[in-house]
């Protein structure tokens, strides 16, 4: 067991930290919050390191696992803006596009999402299919140079901004098994016959939507992979989509941020830091995020010894599910009658933004796959029990 | 970075496996649990010979010279088999010696503990069950009247009073006994007390954990000469808060193997036992406490392996990982002790059936070094 970096890691850990240095400001004034990230974004894009894993050829930087983690964890430490804003892109289109595109798709898509140009959404669920997606009836037929699509998909995250979306479809319902004849589709958002419906979240803000397709066309050249073949682009591409070490800092800030708020506030007339219970309440979440940073260490150290990592990360999932619903809670719940105000009332602290997390928890929560289905995950493929 | 083990210890790990596999199935565990001495003489002098019991002790005198790294998975692999023996007390009164120990007293006990001659333990806690030096009341009165005598051993104590909760009283041979000194009472005392001392009394004491011993050490008039103090000042409260982490590092690392057991003997009940025509496995409501109980093994696990790294380090990180790693395992092992019972229902309510086994060890390592609120208030202590 050790925990040092080699000689080559350090050297690009100083590398980092000087860059952090000369083009993070102490401080940004709100009005050039936008101009700021921008011209981030494309400072970091300048030194490879968005995609920083993905081949070089493919407009990544070629970089290997340990030094990504080194990567994040320095520009989370420093709360620095992310590496590119195109999530989805970035998360599982884009390894998706490296592993199953075509060279057409690589050059036509890659550049796009790591300049971070525009958003990537996922078009998965639908009205009767959330959890069990393999079953999901959004049709399209292969009309030879193109693919006519035709149903709905629903919860569809960052819809009403999205440029282009990565999108199930079933091409052939003939077979038994429900995980053949889906097919893999890139569609461009804008396409005639596609319409997106935002739906208001319970937070008031739309950032979901149902999208509707009536005989949208889509060309043979957007396909992802082979035809009927569909979910094993999806199951890979969303094994991408790993419980890093990157996301427990962002836990771990938000610890910092709890913990800052309690020293802060009086519970009846007393500061809450001499309150016994709220302190141990507190230490309960820094043990679990610390088991959380602990575990990605030594699944890390697997994949870094060549060894297979799959399903263990159903565990960091459960851990950050649990967390944000009840970290963002108690933050509300200390605060009594003050945690409730939202952001223009008089009586709000910090404009509402406890209030607004304690109810935005399922954007994270129920997108990657509910609490419930990471526990299948585990039961089934990990403890071998029967499939229900 | 590597956050696993080197191939000598996955290959200890086989090992220990296999000696406790041939050695000590829970049909031994329980013979054991119900002898005298709560321990197997024979299997302990197997493990002298195999090096276990020296893991942490120097070569230079005569152990094998590795770490808690090394010793976690022998520890671990011990609580998979519920295995009864000292080896925890024992790694414990070692450390003591290596963290505060005179050359002399470390030549005397470290070559005789690791070739599996003497075992040692910790006499720390008393009736106030406290696990904070404040608990400590037993005092050390000045030995003057050795000292007017002009004898040799001057400035000793006298100890006279109780020792509870003590584990594997009965199997040492010597005893890293806290107290107060009449001459600095605001400090503790730490000192080496020999079983075969005058004024020496163990009195064995019964928790439904059978596979685990403790008692009481009953001291009076007992002689500590000088050249017994391990530590004193407050170098001694310092060495006490580690033998405290260590202890819960240890009965951490234990607890992994064990609730790891517990959760495969449910998970094959599960597969097994069939009810409204299917194994119950099919079922959520059964299938999903078995996925917690995974998480959270998984979780503890790699607190306790990190705690083990920060035990062998130097930088101190010692204190909040073990912290950290019990405050975590403490109330998740009990936990999983119960769900295992629950999900089996009525046969595992029974005495025959291994899954109450347990479900004891649980609620024995809970308060064990301090329990989750404790340790809790040791982390909340470090950001309030």
């Amino acid at each position: 067991m050790d925990f040092d970096l080699s000689p080559d890691e350090l050297v690009f850990r100083q590398e980092v930290r000087d860059f952090i240095k000369t083009n993070m400001p102490d401080k940004v004034a709100k009005k050039d919050e936008m101009a700021f990230v921008t011209e981030w974004n494309k400072k970091v894009r300048e030194k490879r390191w968005v995609g920083y894993t993905w081949p070089k050829e493919m407009g990544g930087g070629g970089g290997s696992l340990m030094k990504q983690v080194i990567l994040k964890q320095e520009m989370a430490i420093a709360k620095t803006p992310g590496l590119g804003t195109c999530f989805m892109g970035l998360s599982w289109v884009g390894p998706g596009i490296i592993q199953y595109g075509t060279k057409d798709q690589q050059e036509r898509f890659l550049p796009d999402i790591l300049d971070s140009k525009f958003q990537w959404c996922t078009g998965y669920s639908e009205p009767n299919i959330g959890s069990d997606l393999a079953s999901l009836q959004c049709k399209a037929e292969n009309k030879g140079d193109h693919y006519l699509v035709n149903g709905q998909k629903m919860w569809t995250s960052l819809a009403p901004f999205a440029e282009w979306m990565i999108l199930l479809v079933r091409t052939d319902s003939s077979s038994e098994n429900k995980h053949e004849g889906i097919t893999c589709l890139l569609v461009h958002m804008k396409s005639p016959g596609l319409e997106v419906r935002p739906i208001k979240n319970m937070t008031g803000s739309a950032v979901f939507a149902e999208v509707f397709f009536t005989d949208v066309k889509v060309p043979q050249e957007n396909r992802l992979g082979e035809e009927g073949k569909g979910w094993m682009v999806t199951v890979s591409a969303l094994a991408n989509e790993r419980s890093s070490i990157a996301e427990v800092a962002g836990l771990e800030r938000k610890l910092e941020d709890l913990k800052a708020l309690v020293k802060r506030i009086e519970i009846q007339g007393k500061p809450a830091t001499q309150d016994q219970s709220v302190r141990r309440t507190v230490a309960g979440f820094e043990t679990i995020i610390e088991s959380m940073r602990l575990n990605g260490m030594r699944y890390l150290t697997k994949q870094l010894k060549g060894e297979p990592v799959s399903s263990e990360t159903s565990v960091n999932k459960l851990h950050k599910a649990t967390l944000e619903v009840e970290m963002g809670d108690y933050a509300v719940s200390l605060m009594g009658h003050v945690g409730i105000h939202s952001r223009n009332s008089p009586d709000a602290l910090d404009k509402g933004r406890y209030a607004y997390r304690a109810l935005s928890w399922p954007d994270v929560v129920i997108g990657g796959g509910t609490p419930n289905i990471q526990k299948n995950i585990i039961s089934e493929r990990i403890l071998g029990l029967p499939k229900d | 970075m590597n956050f696993g083990f080197t191939e000598e210890q996955e290959l200890l790990r086989e090992q220990v496996r296999r000696f406790l596999d041939n050695k000590c199935p829970l049909t031994e565990v329980r013979k054991i649990a119900e002898s005298k001495a709560g321990f197997s003489q024979d299997l302990w002098n197997e493990m002298a010979e195999l090096g276990w019991l020296g893991i942490t002790v120097p070569e230079n005198y005569g152990g094998l010279g590795m770490g808690w790294v090394d010793l976690i998975v022998v520890l671990e692999e011990s609580g998979r088999s519920l295995f009864p023996s000292p080896i925890i007390s024992h790694n414990l009164a070692i450390d003591a010696l290596l963290s505060a120990g005179t050359e002399q007293q470390k030549e005397t006990w470290l070559p005789a503990m690791a070739s599996g001659q003497k075992r040692g333990c910790i006499a720390i806690n008393e009736k106030t069950n406290w696990h904070t030096p404040e608990g400590i009341r037993l005092q050390g009165l000045q030995e003057r009247g050795l000292q007017e005598k002009g004898k040799q051993r001057s400035n000793g104590y006298s100890l006279t009073g109780e020792k509870h909760f003590v584990s594997d009283v009965d199997a040492a041979d010597f005893y890293i006994v806290a107290f107060r000194a009449d001459d600095k009472p605001e400090d503790i005392t730490l000192a080496i007390v020999d079983s075969s001392a005058s004024g020496v009394k163990t009195i064995m004491t019964e928790t439904f954990d059978k596979t685990k011993r403790e008692g009481i050490l009953s001291l009076s008039d007992v002689v500590v000469p000088k050249d017994q103090i391990l530590s004193e000042g407050p170098a001694a409260t310092e060495t006490l808060s580690r033998l405290l982490e260590l202890g819960a590092v240890a009965v951490t690392a234990e607890a992994v193997g064990a609730a790891e057991t517990a959760l495969n003997i449910t998970t094959e009940y599960a597969k097994e036992r069939i009810q409204f025509g299917a194994p119950i496995g099919r079922y959520q409501g059964v299938k999903h406490p078995l996925a917690d109980m995974y998480v959270d093994i998984e979780s503890f696990k790699s607190l306790a392996y990190y705690a083990a790294w920060a035990a062998d380090e130097v930088d101190g990180s010692l204190s909040r990982s073990a912290s950290i790693a019990k405050a975590y395992a403490s109330d998740a092992f009990v936990r999983i002790g119960t769900d295992s019972i629950q999900l089996h229902g009525a046969i595992g309510y029974t005495d025959e059936y291994d899954i109450q086994l347990f479900i004891k060890r649980s609620k024995w390592m809970r308060p064990a070094f301090g329990d989750t609120h404790f340790h809790q208030d040791r982390i909340a202590a470090l950001s309030f």
